[in-house]
């Protein structure tokens, strides 16, 4: 039922086909690249977009198009590991903010109130200055600085959930809070993290892109579209296209779990059904 | 309503503590040692002991702590590490140009954002709406740094309307508006959709509610119905969520003032970053996160002043 409705939203179709040729692509790309991504062409240095090179080529002759494709794995990977991270700590989090009411609870809700107040971008700046530019340091940045939204999710969610009768009742038959927290509440509140996933893999993506261009996050020579523009940028002028075609893969993904996260919400939250996309 | 607004100036001073202590133990301690990362790891372990001297490095943290602490009350953000140029001063210099992007990207936001979400939402469930709608995904969908890129190639690169790089000259009001310009239209487009999406949510709640029913049915026009009654309403939430979205801009300002080659905050703190450049890393974390505390401050008192339903316990 709630999957044909999925389906049936035109929106959401297409970030779900969207979503699915990425990820085969991410699968495939050493199948499917022309080049290898690292392989120079030295006497063919910047050659413009054509049938040989579809998206032209860089200062050391590596294929561009080839590039981009590769890139679809790093960003997929540090999309959906760092949202895991933000997701699993926050609701970790959230949980017992939620569930318990004490010092704890307060200063953990003090603590997320301060540091949502600013920019996940800024967030994930102040975290790549702490353990160093890189490919695992920038999961952990752009991690970090979800997991005050996930707390806030997680905590509102338990609130609601900690109020209804079958919890009072497994209370009074004696189980323990973890117990009741385990097998009660966190199945309860699953669905409103997931849905609230899809969404932020969209931002994680963007995030890790931002950072790479500004040469705190993936570092060369694995092609991310981020240090991809951020290298091409110093070509600016002469082969525009080092920049512009990275960049299209990033818009694509972008878009593509920005419309399946969208779809999923419209389907999933039934006071925002057909009114707010 | 005094007391609300001294309690919110009051619950600032811990927010900021917060901060400021959390970027000291991020450039302190995480990374190693400042010293060696500065250096490299062949430095003499003379050269070594000098700069951290230089830095208050070779005392205990505390001290390291209170001292950063007292000096920053007192305004003294430390010196350049390259040129030894006092830090304050690199900075009032740069401020203003991140200032001028993030509220003029603020004003784009609204001038396209918000007249576009009343359309949409008079023209609900139209193909106009949906272009709307498809508009306003993509508008979050753009990392803002390649719509930055996209301009620049577009209008600078191509049709040569625009300078490439630069800030302006901040005294000539004119050198500096013609470089402000694509730099706040680039933030300012995505700030739009951000604001288009909001105000059509909210103007669709609205003209959902009771009195809008009444009003229509009291034979008042539909004009006057939507300007007098729904918009004043719907407008609120948008007014908060755009002053909240003014930390966001000042976020994605840093992408910007890179691809422009802006000397505002977010150069100077990336450029450092890169060259290891401590002092000026933790002064400009510093700065830009009391930027955005200040911003939010405002934006909080500004709400309760806007709508007399909220409580000031």
């Amino acid at each position: 039922m709630e999957i044909r409705r999925f389906l049936k939203n035109k929106v959401s179709f297409f970030g779900f086909l969207l979503v699915t040729l990425i990820i085969i692509t991410a699968i495939l790309s050493p199948l499917i690249s022309p080049y290898d991504p690292l392989e120079q062409h030295m006497v063919k240095r910047f050659s413009k977009p054509s049938a040989e090179f579809f998206g032209g080529t860089d200062r050391y002759g590596r294929d561009i198009f080839s590039r981009t494709l590769w890139g679809t794995r790093i960003s997929l990977v540090v999309g959906f590991s760092a949202t895991a991270i933000g997701a699993i700590l926050g609701t970790v989090l959230g949980l017992i903010a939620g569930y318990t009411k004490g010092h704890l609870s307060k200063g953990i809700m003090w603590l997320t109130d301060v540091f949502m107040s600013f920019p996940t971008m800024v967030l994930a700046i102040i975290v790549v200055v702490a353990f160093g530019p890189g490919n695992q340091n920038v999961v952990l940045a752009i991690g970090l600085a979800f997991t005050p939204r996930f707390i806030r999710l997680a905590r509102a969610s338990t609130l609601s959930v900690s109020e209804q009768v079958f919890i009072e009742a497994s209370r009074a038959t004696g189980q323990s809070s973890v117990g009741i927290i385990g097998k009660h509440v966190l199945p309860n509140i699953a669905g409103d993290i997931i849905v609230m996933s899809t969404l932020w893999i969209a931002t994680a993506i963007r995030l890790e892109a931002s950072l790479s261009f500004l040469g705190l996050g993936t570092q060369p020579p694995t092609p991310s579209w981020g240090n991809m523009i951020r290298e091409g940028m110093l070509y600016f002028m002469r082969a525009p296209w080092l920049s512009l075609v990275p960049g299209a893969g990033i818009f694509f993904t972008v878009i593509g779990f920005n419309m399946l996260g969208d779809g999923m919400r419209d389907v999933l939250d039934p006071k925002l059904r057909g009114r707010l996309t | 309503m005094v007391t609300f607004i001294l309690r919110r100036l009051l619950l600032t001073i811990p927010t900021i503590l917060v901060v400021v202590t959390v970027v000291f133990f991020s450039v302190r301690g995480l990374g190693g040692d400042p010293a060696m990362a500065i250096l490299g790891d062949r430095a003499t372990p003379e050269a070594l002991e000098v700069l951290r001297e230089r830095l208050g490095l070779n005392q205990p943290l505390w001290k390291q702590y209170t001292s950063f602490l007292w000096d920053l009350a007192h305004g003294n953000l430390g010196r350049d590490l390259r040129t030894d140029q006092p830090v304050a001063e690199l900075f009032k210099r740069a401020v203003p140009y991140t200032i001028d992007l993030a509220i003029w990207a603020t004003v784009i936001g609204i001038l396209i954002g918000v007249p576009a979400g009343i359309l949409a939402a008079l023209k609900w469930n139209t193909p106009l709406d949906f272009f709307g709608r498809f508009v306003g995904i993509l508008g979050f969908s753009f990392p803002t740094f390649y719509l930055s890129i996209l301009l620049l190639f577009i209008f600078s690169l191509t049709l040569g309307w625009f300078p490439m790089i630069g800030g302006g000259e901040l005294s000539d009001l004119v050198d500096r508006a013609y470089h402000l310009f694509l730099p706040a239209l680039s933030l300012g487009l995505i700030k739009s959709a951000f604001v288009m999406r909001l105000t059509r949510s909210s103007m669709l709640n609205v003209l959902h509610e009771d009195y809008v029913t009444t009003a229509r049915s009291k034979g008042l026009r539909e004009r006057v119905v939507i300007y007098k009654h729904a918009l004043r309403n719907s407008l609120i939430p948008v007014v908060t969520m755009i002053s909240l979205y003014l930390a966001v801009t000042i976020g994605g300002s840093i992408e910007v003032e890179i691809v422009f080659n802006r000397p505002g905050l977010g150069k100077f703190l990336i450029g450092a970053i890169q060259e290891r450049n401590y002092p000026i890393i933790q002064s400009g974390l510093v700065v830009l996160s009391v930027l955005i505390v200040i911003v939010n401050l405002i934006t909080d008192l500004s709400y309760a002043l806007i709508d007399p339903r909220i409580k000031y316990d």
